[in-house]
């Protein structure tokens, strides 16, 4: 447990308590910006498709992801046009990193 | 052969079987601080009580060598024994042969006495070290695993099964003890994961120790998938000689009951509940205060520490206890709280153990977090496993019980046998002052002075409210008791319910909201 006389907000009443680390080291929300287009497991990125200023459409392969043994497809979530590709061919790419930005 | 060279030829393989595959394994084992599994079945049962079945049971692969390879066991000791006078099923896996790994007929060793084991209607403890599958015999292994989930399911709320994890419990293996009832885990010797650091490195590139990832800490705070922290081995088996105390043999029965004891020292309510709503106290102290000896034997301490749960006697007979706790977060429901509450009241129920719940909450938690996490779903297992119980339940509202919560913990609505509220107790929608906000918007903003306004409709709302006998008015509660008396209460409320019989609509099972 963590310090002692912290505070609780609930329906307006502040309750004085612990809190536990856990509920301390809880990550922020924070919104999903739907220009971004994210890695959604780690992987590598094997092969690029695209480059910057290039109009794509619903649905065109972005990049080739490998992860898990897999080749997994990473498509446009929008028509539009790429703003910037954030990774390059060969490189080793977190959960949730940004992968590529649309304008 | 004479009898005499047929009993020197049994001793001589007895011996050769008992002495395991090697002395440096045995060593090895000493030195990482573990005991052997005989060792562990020794101490944890009776003295001279276990009695050894398939000692000479040997693998039948012949790829890879494995001929060649003699194991004594395969691996696993199991047996029946006694803990305290009470038979017992249990299995030992052994790290000093072969890692202990599973082959085939290691599986079928434990695959029998767990067959034993619901048949005779005997608890099963399974003490769990190995490697893991024995990549030798390919599916067969596999096979193996399979055999002992399935039985772990059918067994499971017919009789207990409690799983000690000392050492590594790995991959499919793990998923034993995640059936099963109760697991035991010690400091820097249980190490529980599904995949382990190594493939976590190659194919995610994270890098985490086995200690941090699946050690005992880690499943007992974080995870919730442990229930018991020992230091050491020793303890450990100290505290599942006290769990089996409080739990009967099989469903049948209901735990052995004790020599009624009262409390330790004198029970006075002003020293332990604080004037003002708003500050916390430690609800086990109220548990102290009425249990048997005192004598609380807490479950997952650890982990959702905002709910208490475990086990104590009131006039002998077990019970089980669940009660919000005000001193962490202010005692609110959320996600792992409600899961934590929500299986034990099913063991209790499967197990003939009475349930008292001791209400003191605010309502849940709010945060984003919470409700992408699922509270919705998860807060609803918690409602689930209280109105599915026909065991007696028995709820005493100490302080707090607004809105959610109120419902959640047991009331008479969920089928709550007794109900019985504090005069500190405020049964309410909300608190006052998120109350007072909502229901006198338009009165506070209308106002010249808001914030007095506001402080009147809170004092008025209080005054009216926060209290339970508008509750107890509409029937809701049963009594409003003086705290002081609470342990005679609920005793005499065991006592009027031993014969309990509730209908449910006949199915086949219900789906609870996983």
């Amino acid at each position: 447990m963590s310090t002692p006389n912290r505070m609780v907000v609930i329906d307006d009443t502040s309750y004085e308590t612990e809190i536990p680390q856990k509920f301390e080291r809880r990550k922020g929300y924070v919104p999903k910006n739907p220009k971004q287009v994210l890695g959604h497991i780690p992987g590598l990125i094997v092969s690029l498709h695209v480059k910057h200023g290039q109009k794509v459409k619903m649905g065109d392969s972005l990049m080739i992801l490998e992860a898990m043994k897999m080749q997994n497809d990473v498509t446009a979530p929008m028509d539009g046009t790429v703003k910037v590709v954030l990774v390059s061919e060969g490189q080793k790419t977190r959960k949730d990193q940004v992968l590529l930005e649309f304008e | 052969m004479t009898i005499l060279q047929k009993l020197i030829d049994f001793f001589t393989r007895t011996e050769k079987a008992l002495k395991g595959v090697d002395r440096k394994a045995v060593d090895k084992q000493f030195a990482s601080g573990k005991l052997t599994a005989r060792d562990r079945i020794n101490i944890l049962l009776d003295t001279d009580s276990f009695h050894e079945f398939d000692l000479f049971v040997e693998h039948q692969c012949r790829d890879f060598d494995m001929d060649k390879k003699h194991l004594p066991g395969d691996g696993v000791v199991t047996g029946t024994g006694m803990i305290s006078g009470h038979p017992v099923c249990i299995f030992a896996q052994d790290f000093t042969v072969a890692g202990g790994s599973l082959g085939l007929m290691h599986a079928r060793k434990i695959t029998k006495i767990m067959d034993h084991a619901l048949k005779l209607g005997l608890p099963l403890i399974g003490i769990n070290d190995s490697g893991g599958a024995r990549i030798q015999e390919g599916v067969d292994s596999l096979a193996g695993y399979g055999e002992i989930f399935y039985r772990n399911t059918l067994a499971s709320g017919v009789i207990p099964q409690i799983s000690v994890i000392l050492g590594p419990c790995a991959g499919g293996a793990v998923y034993s003890p995640a059936l099963t009832d109760f697991v035991f885990v010690v400091d820097k010797i249980s190490k529980m994961f599904i995949t382990g650091p190594e493939v976590i490195k190659t194919v995610l590139g994270e890098e985490i120790s086995m200690e941090d990832l699946g050690g005992a800490r880690v499943q007992t705070e974080i995870s919730g998938n442990a229930h018991f922290y020992a230091k050491n081995e020793l303890e450990c088996f100290h505290q599942i000689k006290k769990l089996m105390t409080f739990i009967p043999w099989n469903n049948r029965k209901k735990a052995d009951p004790f020599p009624p004891d009262p409390p330790k020292g004198k029970f006075n309510i002003e020293r332990i509940i604080p004037t003002q709503a708003t500050k916390p106290y430690d609800i086990r102290d109220i548990i102290s205060a009425i249990a048997d000896n005192s004598d609380f034997f807490e479950i997952q301490k650890n982990w959702a520490p905002n709910i208490v749960i475990g086990f104590a006697r009131l006039n002998g007979e077990t019970v089980g206890l669940v009660g919000n706790q005000p001193m962490v977060l202010a005692g609110v429901l959320d996600v792992d709280s409600s899961d934590k509450g929500a299986r034990f009241i099913r063991f209790c129920d499967a197990f003939n153990i009475p349930l008292v719940s001791l209400v003191d909450l605010p309502g849940y938690l709010p945060g984003i977090d919470q409700e992408h996490a699922g509270v919705i779903r998860h807060g609803a297992k918690l409602l689930y496993s209280y109105s599915e119980a026909t065991v007696p339940k028995i709820t005493i509202i100490l302080r707090k019980a607004y809105g959610g919560g109120y419902i959640a913990m047991c009331s008479r609505h969920l089928g709550a046998d007794f109900v019985f509220a504090w005069p500190t107790a405020e049964i309410a929608v909300m608190g006052p002052e998120g109350a007072a906000n909502i229901i006198f918007r338009s009165e506070i903003t209308q106002s010249e002075n808001p914030d007095q306004t506001r402080k009147q409709k809170v004092q008025e709302y209080t005054e009216k409210f926060a209290n339970p006998y508008v509750a107890a008015a509409a029937g809701h509660i049963d009594a409003v008791i003086n705290p002081s008396q609470t342990r005679d209460y609920v005793i005499h409320a065991l006592q009027t319910s031993t014969r309990k019989l509730e209908a449910r609509p006949k199915k086949k099972h219900g789906i609870p909201p996983f």
